[in-house]
């Protein structure tokens, strides 16, 4: 634990030089006070400047030196860069006494400071971003000079199996090679996927139409954080609802009717993320609905319609456009579903219509990909990111998508509350 | 107070007692359109129309005036039970159109609506094409069915609404492209298009400029040969161009109902000859 | 010409019978999704609880010489099949603490194993049936009973059911949340501070308020390799660690408490803001002392339900090796360690019949802190709710 001893050893030594900092620049600035100069600033706000000046430049100095040599892989000895970080830490508390002079503006310098600490840590949220973005790209550019590009995105087999043998420069001989076709993967997906949809967008749509319409102001108040429950229930217990529990009941009903299931069929793991995705098309549509004016209610009422040809003619498709924002977001929410899935749905890649068999997503392969006993530089464990490359791109397709949808909405009624 | 229905067309007398039979305009028709006696409406504790009576003549402009909060709107939502949507409204007393009380339980409410349209004071036409916003209450009615007779309803609609001329080109553009008094008269339009007895206005104008006003309110002139017009107006000079009948509302209470003439050359009473010479209001 | 109230009404029979289908049918939906709610509780509840349970009797111990060298044979032949090996493999260890125990013999109330559980929990269970006999008449001489299962709450994973508990996964969970908290928090405030009161309007500022929508809406699996990519694989810090999953679901967790912030920074007043510039305040100490301590409440209630929402995460601290086999519960940062939902996926993939009544106990155990956690996010929020 050399590492965790020098931080702490750096962490402690700044500390300190924090604290004689503190109260050297108190004790300078107060005394300056006493023998009768006018200050811009507070004396604590010039100790507190001086702690600045001691700890900042340092902190600097070691993060930037710290990434260096992690990415450059320069051997420096850590306890050089200690020494070095501490040097910088003293030059920059006495360069902070000094400059507690009553002319210095102690509290513009602090103000000026912070402003920049907020924007950085607003920098992180990009970061992020770059960060998922240049990983998997940089990864899944690796996968992709090991296999080819096209046949990943046409090729119908996935069998990664072989890939080992690749790797280990047997690629040529014997076994037959590892394929990486992502169609079977893909056509899981959108099979679960879309069995969620059939399951949530009814429901949701309806349920919000009732709490909306229909439903006293008592019956609203409880179901509308009832449903919200059902989003707050960790995937993973989903997926366990869906394999243990929904699994063996539709083997059941299709064994009644004669029908051959499989217990990791696509049906289960759709249904239950299909009650999963409820809250979110249900609590979205029903503040669309509530943001449709009532002279449009009125109007329709006042010519002799019925309140259900009002909702369905007149409320809906005004709505509509945030109704399938909400729904969009729902199936990108659902392409991206991990844990059900992998918990209740089937390993194998299968290219097949019907629901009752076994079937696997592309969730799933990634997490078979990166959990298993393989190498990191397999083409296996590369292909998660490969996959996870393509899921990204979809996923921010249907986002962007949808917030253009949702804002064209609040524009042409100008609500602001979405 | 004088309960007692008036016969039909027996000469009334001019008098102070709101809810009275008028003074008989010779210009105007005078077949009963709707009853109304003795209606009382609360919201929650608030008594917003108090012992309410009037007859309301059809093929007739009645304007319906007095200053903001007096009931006058309230009352105009009571003859299509536009109230219903309100939870905490109760009604009391008699509102008679055709023979039956509006509201009876055994009325339908969908098919007095059907009967009794109303203009609204925001221009509000649906999220659809000009063309559908006027044809789709006419199908639900099962008025038309083939598109050849859609087709000649919209035109006639919007004939009669006087929108024809600007919109014929562009049917199918949606209603809401239309500039704000066009968009009033695509709402009129809608109400005439399912062949109502009565429409009721509320405050048509007060969002318009002054020509679009001066369009909707000849278009009010015109539309009373067929239909019978109930306006609620907080401009006087507008009462007085095209209203046949007015009544002058005040706190809750029908405190003079006259033919128009009457009621702006020598009213009966003395808030009325306030109200209407602008002391208050 | 007009028909009377009559004729419309007859006609308008079938429209109003359609119009209260739809009322009924959307009545219907809500139920759909209340029903499935009570369902699941139900199921989990019927299947968890005995988790809270274990079956334990009681037998003769016999602390003999052969026994610290073969601690099988300890108890009686029969018996030693019903009794738990964990408990077994202790007596050598337990003969060693305390010499005094040589020699002896005791009736000791011992952890049966999970098949002699399952069996007086009236499931299916793989004891033979001379076995089942046995167990029947230690429970008619009131040797045999189902106690209230400590264990489960205080150690950690095991390959033995009835040895299996929640601590390690617990314990793990609270790291992980504490590093979630300690990165998000901060980073989360000092962005939506800077959104909401400095940042100027302009494209940079747009872009990273894009952005954070848009982060919140990615898969949760991705952040999963991101983590392995640039805290493991770059950054070299210790695979399946509290620290590399903390700061993997700090990530994600930081969009939510970002957007909660703003809202309740926005719900601070303008007033507020004049006030304190006009008694000479800068940016940042009106932000500090006037503006913070009125959305605390609004901050806190946001960061509640993010770490909610972390701690029900499993996808991508599977993905940074999260999943590991935990038995004992250690405190460190950067050892090994497993989440709650990590554990129950793990014990969902277990065969054993005795797997799947932890796997539903640990999940109540999760469902239940959750619940608590985001109904006092609620009541906070109700109790500092304020209209200006």
């Amino acid at each position: 634990m050399q590492t965790n001893q020098l931080l702490a050893m750096f962490s402690g030594s700044l500390l300190l030089l924090g604290l004689i900092a503190y109260l050297l620049g108190r004790s300078k600035a107060v005394r300056v006070r006493a023998s009768g100069a006018s200050m811009y600033s507070q004396p604590d706000q010039y100790a507190w400047f001086t702690v600045l000046s001691t700890a900042g430049p340092a902190l600097a100095v070691g993060a930037v030196a710290s990434i260096l040599m992690l990415s450059l892989g320069a051997e420096v000895s850590p306890l050089y860069l200690l020494i070095g970080c501490l040097l910088v830490a003293c030059i920059g508390l006495v360069v902070g006494i000094q400059m507690v002079r009553p002319s210095f503006h102690a509290r513009q310098a602090i103000e000026s400071v912070i402003r920049f600490i907020l924007a950085g840590a607003a920098l992180i949220s990009i970061f992020t971003t770059l960060g998922i973005l240049v990983s998997i790209i940089f990864e899944a550019i690796r996968f992709f000079q090991m296999q080819n590009f096209w046949d990943f995105i046409t090729g119908t087999t996935w069998n990664p199996g072989a890939s080992f043998l690749e790797a280990a420069g047997r690629g040529k001989e014997g076994a037959s090679a590892a394929q990486f076709g992502s169609v079977p993967l893909f056509a899981g997906t959108f099979m679960i996927t879309f069995i969620a949809m059939l399951v949530a967008i009814p429901v949701g749509l309806l349920a919000a139409i009732y709490m909306a319409e229909f439903a006293p102001a008592r019956i609203r108040t409880i179901a509308k954080p009832v449903l919200e429950v059902l989003a707050g229930i960790p995937t993973v217990v989903y997926g366990f609802f869906a394999a243990i529990t929904v699994a063996p009941i539709i083997v059941g009903i299709a064994g009644f009717f004669g029908l051959e299931a499989s217990f990791n069929n696509a049906l289960a793991p759709g249904i239950v993320m299909g009650i999963m995705i409820i809250p979110f098309i249900s609590s979205l549509s029903d503040d669309v609905i509530n943001s449709v004016p009532d002279s449009m209610r009125q109007g329709a009422l006042a010519l002799g319609l019925t309140k259900g040809e009002m909702i369905r003619d007149i409320v809906v498709p005004a709505a509509l456009p945030g109704i399938i924002s909400a729904s969009l977001l729902a199936v990108s929410r659902a392409l991206g579903e991990t844990m059900i899935v992998v918990m209740a749905a089937g390993m194998r890649p299968n290219l097949t219509a019907n629901p009752l068999e076994d079937m696997t997503t592309v969730t799933v392969r990634i997490v078979a990909a990166l959990t298993g006993d393989q190498e990191f530089a397999s083409a296996e464990t590369l292909s998660a990111f490969a996959l996870g490359l393509v899921l990204f791109v979809v996923t921010l397709a249907l986002n962007l998508v949808s917030v253009m949808m949702i804002r064209r909405f609040r524009e042409k009624y100008r609500v602001n509350n979405l | 107070m004088n309960m007692k229905v008036t016969p039909r067309g027996e000469h009334a007398m001019k008098q102070d007692q709101p809810g009275q039979p008028v003074t008989r305009n010779d210009d105007a028709n005078h077949d009963l359109s709707i009853r109304v006696r003795d209606l009382d409406l609360w919201y929650g504790d608030f008594h917003a129309l108090k012992s309410i009576n009037m007859d309301l003549y059809s093929k007739n402009v009645t304007a319906l005036i007095g200053p903001s909060g007096c009931g006058k709107s309230t009352f105009l939502r009571c003859l299509n039970r536009m109230n219903d949507l309100i939870p905490s409204v109760r009604i009391d007393g008699l509102v008679e159109m055709d023979g039956r009380d509006v509201n009876e339980p055994k009325m339908d409410e969908v098919a007095l609506r059907r009967r009794v349209g109303m203009v609204f004071q925001k221009p509000n036409p649906f999220p659809k094409s000009i063309y559908e916003n006027i044809i789709y209450a006419p199908k639900m009615h099962d008025l038309v069915s083939r598109k050849a007779d859609q087709d000649e309803l919209v035109e006639r609609a919007l004939r009669d609404a006087g929108l024809w001329e600007e919109v014929k080109d562009k049917l199918h553009q949606p209603g809401t492209s239309l500039s704000g008094g066009q968009q009033q008269r695509l709402c009129i339009a809608r109400a005439i298009a399912v062949q109502p007895d009565v429409i009721l206005m509320d405050e048509p104008t007060s969002a318009l400029d002054p020509i679009s006003t001066a369009t909707i309110e000849d278009l009010m002139d015109k539309l009373k040969k067929q239909y019978t017009i109930i306006t609620v107006t907080h401009n006087m000079q507008q009462a007085a161009r095209v209203a046949d009948y007015t009544a002058f509302f005040h706190l809750g209470e029908v405190v003079e109902y006259n033919d128009t003439k009457t009621m702006f050359s020598t009213p009966a009473t003395k808030k009325a000859e306030d109200y209407i010479t602008g002391r208050y209001g | 010409m007009p028909k009377s109230f009559d004729d419309i009404s007859a006609q308008l029979r079938a429209r109003h019978r359609k119009s209260a289908r739809l009322k009924w049918i959307s009545m219907g939906a809500l139920g759909l999704a209340a029903l499935f709610l009570v369902l699941f509780f139900a199921d989990m509840l019927v299947k968890g609880l005995p988790a809270f349970q274990q079956a334990q009797i009681q037998v003769e111990v016999d602390y003999s010489e052969e026994t610290s060298k073969m601690p099988l044979k300890a108890v009686d032949r029969d018996m030693s099949r019903l009794v738990s090996r964990g408990f077994l493999r202790l007596i050598p260890g337990r003969m060693e603490d305390n010499p005094d125990l040589l020699g002896t013999k005791k009736m000791e109330w011992v952890t049966a194993t999970a098949e002699v559980d399952q069996y007086l929990k009236g499931h299916y269970s793989r004891l033979k049936d001379d076995q089942k006999a046995i167990v029947d008449q230690l429970v008619d001489e009131g040797r045999a009973e189902l106690r209230f299962n400590s264990t489960f709450f205080t150690s950690g994973d095991s390959k033995m059911a009835e040895l299996s508990g929640i601590a390690s996964a617990a314990m793990g969970t609270v790291l992980t949340l504490l590093v979630t908290l300690a990165v998000s928090f901060p980073i989360g405030v000092m962005t939506a501070v800077y959104l909401e009161e400095f940042a100027p309007d302009n494209r940079f500022t747009q872009l990273i308020e894009i952005n954070i929508n848009n982060l919140a809406a990615i898969p949760s699996i991705l952040f999963g390799l991101l983590g392995l990519a640039v805290f493991i694989g770059f950054f070299g810090m210790p695979r399946s660690s509290p620290l590399v999953g903390g700061m993997t679901l700090a990530l994600m967790t930081l969009p939510v408490i970002i957007i909660a912030t703003r809202t309740a920074l926005r719900s601070v007043p303008d007033s507020i803001r004049h006030a304190a510039f006009g008694v000479g305040c800068s940016r940042w100490q009106m932000v500090r002392d006037h503006v913070l301590p009125i959305a605390l409440p609004g901050i806190m209630t946001g960061s509640i339900i993010g770490l909610a929402q972390a701690m029900g995460e499993t996808a991508p601290l599977i993905i940074v090796g999260m999943v590991a086999f935990i038995p004992d519960v250690s405190a460190s940062l950067s050892d090994a360690a497993t989440v709650l939902p990590a554990q129950i996926f793990t014990w969902a993939g277990e065969p054993e019949r005795a797997f799947i009544e932890k796997t539903s106990g640990g999940i109540l155990v999760l469902l239940a802190v959750l619940i608590t956690l985001n109904a006092t996010a609620v009541v906070l929020r109700k109790k500092f709710e304020r209209r200006w």
